[in-house]
């Protein structure tokens, strides 16, 4: 029974977000002529999950299909009829207690899945050619000692060419067309060798076969490009699935935006189907949606996300706001100024764009190396040939020498010595939560030498939290609750937070933009800004305040500051003891991030900078040489992000910074900033070793070849032997992660920290 | 000798088959999403529907 299949709880019913109408995701399937629509649905984790989503879509007879993908987390549903009844499967699935949340499946996916498809196709065919030849190959070399006939071998050799010729024009195509994009734009990659090798050593086979010559090296080919895609498949799936997590992550914040009708109706609708002029609600706690001007309303916004200043700005009708800032008092009507091109998203995306150009092109080891490597072999393969003939064999002899060469130079191990270290890697760092997306960002993250933080939501958490209490003890704390508990501003909410669980008054009233007000047996309790619920003079201190007064009593300030991250003062002087530069460059006012840096021990830092000015920060930086790592979360930061040699960004960075990021890390630490900078370094080492002992192997193999004594059956246990020595390498990654399961370096650092203190 | 014939023949179809039927999984969308097969094994399909599990959730205790 189902009973014991597995411990997932019941998931909890979610916030209730304004949710995007699924009715505009809807496509028709041309072929069936149903509806289809994609969700993707949190809280899925096991087959009960699957069967119970399934099950209740079944239920309503119209659903022809309703299927649950586990890896990717998605749900796809055909129907038939009205696109409307998309909103009835939504709440469908969303009364089951998961989140569903509509997406289109063409802008998630790209050509990155059907990439992945195409290498998994050429894998297959390239291991059944691979199996069979050997099969054949191997009698062939029996052959040689146990005196196999001509007409046998030949028979043997042409069965072989039989499969390895097709198959190496089919399964080759990955490579021949990376090779020839290089060579079109001048330049050499690994796969230019590869190619040369994986088509020469079946044709020069062939003429051989066709000699009913000794020698045919068709095994060698296909085996080569079998290992070959192995690495490629794996190293494209790693990427593929750390892609895929991230735009899940960003597909469920999806929001909608209430949009007003003519009528006074709300409708909740994708931000992208606004027109200028029209208006839109936005309710207490809520994300604004557009840049716009405020109509109606007075209170505060968050704009942290969008400018990294902590302290709210207050609102009134005529103010202009921004997509991304939160509504912390009430709700606000705005009109919508700019879509598009007209936005302050659009401008920090050209920004972007701007400093992506003007960053240096990063190219990875592999080609650093090919370009190397490439001219060497070919240069000495046609020395053999000359060597060969001016030692006066024949032609045939100096030609097969000189292939041999091709053939045993060919970068089997070379090729598999990146992608075998860096999918174990991205693996190890994908279990801890963090998502490498970019395929180079390891070897970028090992030459870090410089750290640049953001300070709102990077180092800190992005949230406020009571700090200090001014004129009043645990009595007034409880007391300011009882009126706190019963708001929504996220002040109240701080405040209820720290003086934890307790009651909450009745009839409490909130003022708009103001606070809370309350009349009680002794008179009127006030909890809110000051001059609502004090007359006291503004001292000019800077932060977020609340205010709380009874009759009778002195009132109570309660100081709020955005908290740092747990461990941020730990990564901090990690990062430091391991000789990385650090600073702090914050769009924040001067007095808090210089407070910050000073509790963090950062000696640098740069305050009030716009997002160009963080731009030209990050390419001083790089100008006098410094590789930096730049970890932000805000849109002010997304160009800075563009402007780094890498970047890092939290899970909940707005997303167009999380986009740009190379890498996303989940969870509340900052300690995956340690982690992907040590997983980096070792891979990166690994990475090295790999291609020393790949190339060390084919020195040694060479002068076999220069002089004439490689044989198939040599080449290919060369070449198997040397990609099992690399790929074995690689797996010590994992043996580590094993052996050191806390994160030490953290852990040691903080202890010495805490004996300086 | 003369059995390689006919043998190595027999055995590249057999490989080939299982190629083609390889392709046929590929192309049919089974490998994409391997966590789910792997739970989907678990679950029963003759478990009676409709009247006796409205809910569609009582029996899945456990969840």
């Amino acid at each position: 029974m189902s009973t014991a299949l597995s411990a997932c709880p019941l998931p909890s019913a979610v916030a209730s977000e304004p949710r995007v109408e699924p009715a505009p995701f809807v496509r028709v399937d041309p072929s069936s002529g149903l509806q289809r629509l994609d969700l993707v649905v949190e809280g899925v984790h096991c087959a009960a999950c699957i069967r119970r989503i399934e099950r209740a879509l079944g239920k309503l007879d119209w659903v022809r299909e309703a299927r649950v993908n586990l890896t990717t987390r998605r749900l796809a549903v055909a129907f038939e009829g009205d696109p409307a009844r998309a909103g009835e499967i939504v709440a469908t699935v969303d009364a089951l207690g998961y989140r569903a949340v509509p997406f289109d499946p063409s802008r998630l996916e790209g050509a990155d899945a059907a990439a992945e498809k195409e290498l998994l196709l050429c894998l297959a065919v390239a291991g059944f050619a691979a199996g069979n030849i050997m099969l054949l190959a191997v009698s062939v070399w029996s052959g040689h000692v146990t005196g196999m006939g001509e007409a046998t071998r030949t028979f043997l050799h042409w069965f072989q060419a039989l499969i390895a010729l097709p198959t190496v024009a089919f399964a080759g195509r990955p490579f021949f067309r990376s090779a020839l994009a290089a060579l079109r734009a001048g330049r050499t990659n690994m796969d230019v060798p590869i190619s040369l090798a994986v088509v020469l050593a079946p044709l020069v086979s062939l003429v051989e076969t066709i000699r009913g010559g000794e020698h045919a090296y068709f095994d060698s080919a296909v085996t080569l490009l079998f290992f070959l895609l192995i690495g490629r498949y794996l190293d494209r799936r790693a990427r593929g699935a750390a892609r895929a997590a991230a735009a899940r992550l960003l597909a469920l914040r999806a929001q909608a935006v209430s949009r007003i009708e003519a009528d006074g109706t709300i409708r909740a609708v994708r931000p992208e189907s606004l027109e200028v002029g029209q208006e839109i609600l936005v309710a207490t706690g809520e994300r604004v949606g557009v840049d716009g001007t405020v109509l109606d309303g007075r209170g505060e916004l968050d704009t942290s996300l969008v400018t990294g200043e902590t302290v709210p700005q207050p609102v009134e009708p005529g103010a202009r706001v921004f997509a991304g800032t939160l509504n912390l008092g009430p709700p606000l009507r705005v009109r919508v100024a700019a879509v598009g091109e007209g936005t302050l998203l659009a401008e920090i995306v050209r920004l972007m764009e701007a400093a992506e150009q003007r960053r240096s092109r990063f190219v990875a080891l592999a080609d650093r190396v090919a370009r190397l490597y490439a001219p060497f072999v070919h240069t000495l393969a046609a020395l053999t040939l000359l060597g060969w003939l001016l030692a006066g064999a024949g032609w045939h002899a100096a030609i097969m020498s000189a292939i041999a060469v091709l053939i045993i130079t060919c970068p089997c191990a070379l090729g598999l010595a990146v992608p075998a270290v860096q999918v174990i890697a991205a693996g190890r760092l994908m279990k801890g939560g963090t998502l490498v997306k970019s395929a180079t960002a390891l070897e970028r993250f090992a030459r870090v030498d410089t750290v640049v933080f953001d300070k709102t939501g990077t180092l800190t958490t992005g949230q406020m939290a009571l700090q200090a209490i001014e004129g009043g003890g645990a009595e007034d704390l409880a007391a300011a609750a009882t009126l706190a508990r019963t708001s929504r501003h996220p002040l109240a909410r701080a405040l209820a937070a720290a003086a934890g669980p307790g009651p909450s008054a009745a009839g409490v009233e909130e003022v708009a933009g103001c606070g809370l007000r309350w009349q009680g047996p002794e008179g009127v309790w006030r909890l809110g800004r000051r001059g609502f619920a004090a007359e006291v003079e503004d001292d000019g201190a800077p932060g977020a305040e609340l205010w709380f007064s009874r009759p009778g009593r002195p009132p109570v300030r309660y100081r709020f500051a955005d908290p740092l991250r747990a461990d941020a003062a730990e990564v901090v002087a990690a990062l430091q003891a391991r000789g990385l530069a650090v600073e702090l460059l914050s769009g924040d006012r001067s007095a808090t991030v210089a407070e910050v840096a000073g509790r963090l021990g950062i000696e640098d830092w740069r305050a009030h900078l716009s997002p160009a000015e963080k731009v030209a920060r990050l390419e001083a930086l790089a100008s006098e040489g410094r590789k930096v790592l730049m970890v932000g979360d805000g849109l002010n930061d997304a160009p800075a992000l563009a402007a780094a040699s890498v970047s890092l960004s939290p899970a909940s960075a707005v997303d167009v910074s999380q986009t740009t990021a190379d890498a996303v890390f989940q969870g509340q630490k900052l300690a995956p900033v340690l982690e992907v900078l040590e997983v980096a370094r070792r891979a990166e080492r690994l990475v090295r070793q790999n291609i020393a002992m790949s190339i060390a192997y084919n020195l040694c193999a060479v002068p076999l070849a220069v002089l004439g004594y490689v044989t198939p059956l040599v080449a290919a246990i060369a070449m198997s032997s040397s990609s099992l020595l690399v790929v074995g390498n690689a797996l010590r990654l994992q043996l580590g992660a094993r052996r050191a399961e806390q994160p030490l370096p953290v852990a040691r650092t903080a202890r010495a920290v805490g004996a300086n203190a | 000798m003369s059995g390689l014939l006919y043998l190595i023949p027999i055995a590249l179809f057999l490989g080939l088959l299982g190629l083609a039927a390889f392709v046929w999984a590929l192309r049919s969308g089974q490998f994409e999403d391997l966590d789910g097969a792997a739970q989907r094994i678990l679950l029963d399909d003759d478990e009676p529907q409709g009247p006796r599990n409205p809910e569609g959730r009582a029996s899945d205790g456990g969840c």
